[in-house]
């Protein structure tokens, strides 16, 4: 006996909702969850008319449903942008070449410019490259910390007001524990905002997926049929989040409102005035946003190009050291080769 | 003989040696529960560490499960019983963003 769907439109429902538990049919699920991301966007002011809005896409299930539903909403309710797509190439074979086929299908389904912008023209480095320099630890460091900055060099290309990113609420409440189990106070500030940057130079971020469950992402992708990329990564996943994951999704099989609290209890938090907070500035060197002097992606990219790959990794003030040794070392070279020169005759 | 389809995305499809889509039969003379059948698979289909894909007797948290289309939270989960020409769909949501 099957049961019917709860907007009582006669249809036999598919599916469970995990944030209302109740049971839908495609169409009514559709309607909610569109309708659900439109309010999202119109209550946290996301978008002015006449705006440039880059959608940062990867080919997963999240950017290619934000995608969809975006330009959407952009047609039904007017909201009057103009949407484009930015991906990152990380350089990985075999992962982001297959991934970013799913984007180029996603230009033209959607006709939406596309823009790829590759870690080799932004840095000189492609990941596979920086993983045979060094090895298999610490390179989700640098790959992470080189995304969240090649995203804002895009932003600056494509001239856009805003960057949309496909974090879901899930997600989010998986950064909440994690900035808790680390006390990353700064990060925990903000990893609940639905709207980051803006301030001087920076392009404002914002996430439109902010309340919307994985599980109805798949679910969604899945009855429209959408196609997504979803291998993982072929370097060492992120074993960290990957605890806090699979932590999350056991409390949400016993509760599944638990995403919807961590992410309430996020926004709840307040740290004391008297809690050092970082400044956010820009890079003397490289001119981006960033709350230390050189940003973190120019201190990497020296390590890489001095074959110090663990600089910027730990402590300031190690690297500092394996700078200033570095530098000694090449000195007395010099001076060797220069005494050499100076015995030939 | 029961017939059944099974279908793999998401990512869950690398857990089963790759393989996105394949019909099985199984014995018919007993009932099968989705239960049963998640047993099944881990004995005879399943290709990758059981622990992404089972935990306890059911699924891993975060793998859909869907019968013709139909979430299987509306279906009595594991109880469920398989029924000629089931559809069954298996999506991880762990894999990818
Ligand atoms: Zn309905
Ligand atoms: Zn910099």
């Amino acid at each position: 006996m099957p049961i019917l769907c709860k907007a009582e439109c006669g249809n036999k429902a598919t599916l469970k909702r995990p944030k209302t538990a109740d049971a839908l049919c495609k169409n009514c699920f559709f309607n909610a969850f569109e309708l659900e991301i439109h309010e999202t966007i119109t209550r946290s002011h996301l978008f002015k008319p006449g705006q440039r809005v880059a959608i940062a896409a990867s080919g997963g299930k999240d950017s290619t449903v934000l995608a969809h539903v975006m330009k959407l909403l952009n047609e039904k309710f007017n909201y009057g942008l103009k949407l484009v797509l930015l991906s990152i190439d990380e350089g990985i074979t075999g992962y982001r070449d297959d991934s970013l086929e799913t984007v180029k299908q996603n230009r033209d389904d959607y006709e939406m410019e596309l823009k790829i912008l590759s870690y080799e023209e932004l840095y000189g480095w492609t990941m596979d490259r920086i993983v045979e320099k060094i090895g298999r630890t610490n390179n989700c460091t640098f790959c992470g910390v080189f995304r969240r900055q090649a995203l804002d060099r895009g932003a600056q290309l494509l001239k856009v007001d805003c960057v949309a990113t496909g974090h879901n609420a899930d997600d989010i409440a998986e950064t909440v524990l994690m900035n808790i189990l680390r006390g990353d106070t700064a990060r925990l500030r903000r990893c609940t905002d639905i709207k980051t940057g803006g301030a001087e130079n920076s392009i404002p971020r914002v996430k439109p997926l902010k309340y919307t469950y994985e599980k109805e992402i798949v679910m969604y992708a899945h009855f429209k049929k959408l196609v997504y990329f979803s291998t993982e990564c072929i370097f060492a996943p992120n074993a960290y989040r990957g605890h806090a994951r699979a932590f999350l999704k056991d409390l949400e099989k016993i509760r599944p409102s638990v995403i919807m609290d961590i992410i309430h209890s996020g926004e709840q938090l307040q740290i004391r005035e008297s809690v050092k907070k970082p400044i956010r500035g820009i890079c003397s060197n490289c001119g981006f946003v960033s709350s230390c002097q050189p940003c973190k992606a120019c201190v990497l990219l020296e390590g890489l190009n001095r074959s110090l790959p663990k600089l910027g990794i730990g402590k300031r003030s190690k690297s500092e050291k394996m700078k200033a040794q570095q530098d000694l070392e090449r000195q007395v070279i010099l001076r060797e080769k220069a005494n050499l020169v100076k015995n030939d005759f | 003989m029961l017939k059944i389809n099974l279908d793999f995305s998401g990512g869950a499809e690398v857990l089963f040696n790759n393989i996105k889509k394949r019909q099985l039969s199984l014995e018919s003379e007993k009932k099968w529960t989705l239960r049963d059948f998640l047993q099944y698979m881990k004995e005879n289909l399943l290709t990758e560490r059981l622990e992404l894909f089972i935990q306890g007797d059911s699924v891993r948290p975060g793998i859909l499960v869907l019968v013709n289309d139909i979430d299987w939270e509306l279906l009595g989960e594991l109880d469920y019983e398989i029924k000629q020409n089931d559809n069954i769909s298996f999506i991880s949501t762990l894999h990818g963003g």
